[in-house]
């Protein structure tokens, strides 16, 4: 078994469009969530994580024909995190997985088209197939990067991110590849998409504010984050900058509800991780058992909607896991800058929770003010908490999906 | 000077592949243009939009050049005409 260590990161976001700008927001908490340009009337809702002037210029005639907007930002977010680490330099291209993680694709592709096919009888376009394929971004990226290693989509929903990036972990982990590039990709703000959200009342018609007591939902975005992630042997024998360290994944199914979040179901995962973490030391000669670790956790970057449900329910998950700790672990929610980019929530996420790592300040809570004193929980609030540079940082990053299928990621801070 | 259907199809083909017309003649190969059995799908799709015609799934094979395309449009609005 290998350590594994993130050693890149990219990014497209509504907080920046690299890691350096989603950082700087992170840190001071100014939110992307903004009025949509070209908002449908309708709409009950204002505000969404949307990516302003996106910029792709870079890339080709071929990859703006063949894929979608939500494809587009899987390759720009994976071109930043393959240079940042110099990744096809240093492995063989066969020995490089890319796992992606995408609940829709193509919703830029198919709407304008099924329109017409409903209203004017028209026949659709033929490249309608390619740009709305699940798996068009991983494609996208092993043809622009040129690698042929196991590459696939997972599809999730909004835990797809965490589950593409543990996948990818326990790949590089068990020698099958050295490398990966992770993470997952969405671009959901289309018309229709948009009006269906709208009617499912989850939507905060302000801004969403995870753990306030006056939540009242979420608040959509589009976005893209992938991580490069290689053993720890290779991103030291290289002397390659690593960000955190990843110990452990787990992932569970509520088998309760297909919108309705069950707190049975977050505990399980967030025990697995824990679970599957103390494997990775046990396996790397490291000191530590699943009960240290669950002493140990001092960050816990959450799903945190900001829906009413949601954010009870995963307090619930986090106090059947840790008992009388729940209210003495760091918690934040970051989806008040950033927005519930969907399947690429937790890979924006789990990104985000590995800068924490790397700088030791924990991100707050943007957009609430006060917490709800019914979670009995401690939430970040009004700015970043700072913690000593030798002080290791173990953190649980919570992917919790409507359908109830869950992913959990255990990432710890690298000692100087 | 080239005639308007040429013109049109010289054009459709600079939109898909994001080149300037003026690189691209009657003579001009698909293999020079780059453009690959997927642009081909999606060059007829315009074609056929464009002019009203269809065109049948096993002569696509036999394209090769902008020429060919010019020509087969010519081929497939006579034919339309006649039976109309």
């Amino acid at each position: 078994m290998q350590r594994v260590v993130i050693t890149g990161l990219g990014c497209m976001t509504a907080i920046g469009s690299n890691p350096d700008e989603l950082w700087q927001a992170v840190e001071s908490g100014t939110s992307g969530l903004r009025d949509l340009a070209d908002r449908d009337p309708i709409l009950k809702f204002k505000a969404a994580g949307q990516i302003p002037a996106l910029d792709l210029s870079q890339l080709s005639n071929t990859q703006l024909q063949t894929g979608d907007r939500c494809s587009h930002l899987a390759l720009l977010a994976a071109r930043q995190a393959a240079a940042h680490s110099q990744l096809t330099q240093h492995h063989a291209l066969d020995k490089i997985a890319i796992i992606l993680g995408c609940s829709t694709n193509g919703r830029h592709a198919e709407e304008p088209e099924v329109a017409r096919v409903y209203t004017e009888n028209a026949r659709v376009k033929p490249l309608t197939i390619p740009r709305s394929m699940a798996s068009n971004g991983a494609s996208q990226v092993a043809i622009d990067q040129q690698i042929t290693g196991p590459t696939f989509t997972v599809s999730t929903a909004c835990a797809s991110g965490a589950h593409a990036i543990g996948l990818a972990f326990h790949m590089v982990r068990s020698g099958m590849v050295t490398a990966a590039l992770a993470g997952a990709h969405e671009s959901p703000l289309t018309r229709a998409f948009l009006r269906a959200w709208d009617s499912m009342r989850v939507v905060s018609p302000t801004a969403c504010r995870p753990f306030s007591q006056d939540r009242d939902g979420m608040s959509l975005a589009e976005g893209s984050a992938v991580l490069t992630l290689e053993t720890l042997a290779s991103a030291r024998a290289r002397n390659a900058p690593i960000f955190a360290e990843i110990l452990g994944f787990g992932m569970s199914a509520d088998a309760h509800h297909i919108t309705q979040p069950h707190p049975g179901g977050a505990a399980q995962a967030m025990l697995a991780a824990l679970s599957d973490a103390a494997q990775t030391l046990h396996a790397t000669d490291q000191p530590g058992t699943m009960q240290s670790l669950l002493e140990s956790i001092n960050y816990l970057n959450a799903h945190a909607t900001a829906t009413a449900t949601n954010d009870a329910v995963e307090a619930a998950a986090i106090h059947q896991v840790f008992g009388p700790r729940a209210p003495h672990i760091p918690v934040s929610g970051t989806k008040g800058l950033h927005g519930h980019a969907i399947g690429a929530s937790s890979a924006i996420e789990t990104l985000i929770t590995a800068l924490a790592l790397h700088h030791h300040r924990l991100p707050f809570t943007a957009g609430t003010t006060t917490a709800d004193p019914a979670l009995n929980l401690d939430v970040i609030l009004n700015s970043p908490r700072t913690l000593p540079p030798d002080a290791p940082i173990t953190a649980l990053t919570n992917a919790l999906a409507f359908g109830g299928l869950n992913a959990v990621l255990c990432l710890r801070s690298i000692t100087k | 000077m080239p005639d308007d259907i040429t013109q049109r199809v010289i054009d459709l083909i600079a939109k898909s592949k994001n080149i300037s017309p003026d690189t691209i003649t009657p003579a001009s190969t698909f293999e020079e243009l780059t453009i690959d059995s997927l642009d081909i799908v999606n060059l007829s799709f315009e074609v056929e939009e464009t002019f009203g015609i269809t065109i049948a799934d096993d002569s696509l094979n036999s394209l090769r050049t902008v020429g060919d395309v010019v020509s087969r449009v010519h081929q497939l609005q006579s034919a339309q005409k006649v039976s109309t």
